[in-house]
């Protein structure tokens, strides 16, 4: 692996290459590229089915793909093997749906375990810096409860300040606040907003298409294991573009009543 | 020989029946203990394990419920040694060390008897709170960078542990039950001594109602040690039922 003090190389940070990936005979993904570069997020869309979690899982090597690889700062994943592979996953932080903190342990410990089982830094240290990553993430006064304590929305903030404590390079959302209340969803897509921002690279899958069309430049359309359409959001949404993402999008933009192109993400 | 009653309790019942409690006592901890322990290697062997090994654990698991313990038992201390004779027939003295494995001392049975027979309960009790944690957590352990192994110890076991804990109590009231029919393999334990006296003195009575209030002590004992346990794990804001 490189050492931290030589420049980044050239090209994307993520470089996604014809993944393909079968399961119980089942093509779940087809030969599924794409790129981010550096302090990009791009928004991955499309019907429930249509393979986006098994990619987010491809591309961290929980699921290692049938064929293609993953390029992380031009590190392919594959040619890490077996041994190697946990490296690789701790650069890439990973937001589930249903949050999957560890029941057994305090807000502060669910930051804290990765550093210290993983990372190995001393307990006093990884317990500091899980105070300040809760911090980050709006949880100061928290640290001493539990998952069945907190409130969905919180309890998605503890899974970022988690995955952001392992200082990734890039984070992949899955569905970050679908589980949650309307009324909660508003303070981790600030998070999120906020972590854009500040210039972390993400892919994100939602369904919050009003408010992701306003931090990204580009959304990914999938369907059938296929990223199908591709574009920035201004094109892809409009009513005449007639794409497939704007039919699926406007679909359940009237079940919620609002129009994709209006929506905004919430004001602090 | 008469004797008046308090001599007898003083004397005789008591100090026997103290001798029995601490000879149960010394079969039922390690037994449980190694109980837990078979329970949570099977158990885990059968919720995570490949389809060959959990099919051989199914087998241990079958064997061991599907039998009555005082068979097992009997096997343990009766049936063994009978292998380690046609052992040392069929292979010579050369065999012995062997087959002097298998002559158990009363103790060794009992313990090795319980044990397994309680393995394989705990086993289900493990298994069941293993197969019950939703696999997003270990998923999430992976994510970060954990390996499986380390995924397992300090993610999934920690929760289904907690989860058991009621049931694997129960089995160990059981075992504290059960461990009296160690005196069918010559164990002078709790329930042996009573008999003796019982019978010798003729009081059947008498001995076998206080017999009872030891073994109600020491399931008390246990299930207020338990009780506390499960306190003392408990995780804030999750239900105990
Ligand atoms: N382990 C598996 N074996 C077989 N099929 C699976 C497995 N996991 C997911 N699938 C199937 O893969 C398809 C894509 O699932 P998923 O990636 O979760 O889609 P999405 O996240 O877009 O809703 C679904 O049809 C699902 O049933
Ligand atoms: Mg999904």
């Amino acid at each position: 692996m490189r050492t931290p003090s030589s420049p980044p190389p050239p090209g994307p940070l993520l470089n996604v290459v014809g993944v393909s990936k079968s399961l119980g005979g089942k093509l779940l993904l087809d030969r599924v590229s794409l790129s981010l570069n550096r302090g990009e997020l791009k928004v991955l869309i499309g019907p429930s089915g249509g393979g986006k979690s098994t990619l987010l899982q491809c591309i961290h090597f929980l699921l290692a793909p049938d064929e293609g690889d993953v390029f992380l700062d031009g590190v392919s994943a594959r040619e890490m093997g077996k041994k190697n592979i946990r490296s690789f996953r701790q650069e890439i932080g990973m937001i589930f749906q249903d949050f999957n903190l560890f029941d057994h342990l305090s807000a502060q410990n669910n930051v804290a375990i990765a550093l210290r089982r993983v990372k190995k830094i001393p307990k006093k240290e990884a317990l500091e810096r899980a105070r300040l990553e809760l911090r980050r993430v709006g949880l100061s006064g928290k640290e001493e409860l539990y998952p069945a304590q907190l409130s969905g929305g919180q309890k998605q903030r503890v899974s970022i300040a988690r995955a952001l404590a392992m200082d990734p390079k890039i984070m992949l959302l899955d569905e970050p606040t679908s589980a949650l209340d309307p009324e909660l969803i508003g303070e981790v897509l600030n998070v999120i907003q906020d972590l854009s921002e500040g210039g972390m690279t993400m892919l994100m899958v939602t369904h919050q298409v009003g408010f992701a069309s306003h931090l990204t430049e580009e959304i990914l359309f999938m369907e059938n294991g296929r990223i199908t359409e591709s574009g920035p959001p201004a094109l892809l949404l409009g009513e005449a573009s007639r794409s497939r993402t704007y039919e699926f999008c406007s679909k359940f933009m009237e079940i919620s009543g609002r129009d994709p192109a209006a929506a905004r993400p919430s004001s602090k | 020989m008469p004797m008046g009653t308090f001599d007898f309790y003083a004397n005789v019942l008591i100090p026997a029946l103290n001798h029995g409690l601490w000879i149960s006592v010394k079969i039922i901890v390690p037994s449980s203990l190694l109980g837990i322990a078979i329970g949570i290697l099977v158990g885990a062997g059968r919720a995570l394990g490949n389809a060959w090994l959990t099919r051989v654990l199914n087998a241990y698991v079958a064997l061991f419920r599907g039998t009555p313990l005082v068979v097992q038992l009997m096997m343990w201390f009766y049936g063994l040694p009978s292998l380690s004779l046609w052992l040392e027939k069929n292979f010579g003295p050369g065999a012995a060390p062997v087959a002097d494995l298998f002559r158990l001392s009363p103790y060794a049975a009992s313990v090795i008897a319980f044990a397994m027979c309680s393995g394989a309960y705990q086993s289900e009790y493990i298994r069941g709170a293993l197969l019950s944690i939703k696999r997003g957590q270990f998923l999430a352990a992976l994510s970060l960078g954990f390996t499986k192994s380390q995924a397992f110890w300090s993610v999934t076991l920690p929760v289904a542990l907690r989860r058991a804990l009621p049931g694997c109590g129960n089995e160990i009231v059981y075992l504290i039950k059960y461990s009296s029919l160690a005196m069918l393999v010559t164990m002078n334990e709790l329930t042996g001594e009573t008999k003796a006296i019982a019978s010798l003195y003729f009081r059947h009575l008498e001995c076998y109602l206080l017999t009872a209030l030891y073994y109600l002590a020491l399931v008390t004992l246990a299930t207020v040690f338990l009780r506390r346990l499960e306190k003392a794990l408990s995780v804030p804001g999750e239900r105990i039922d």
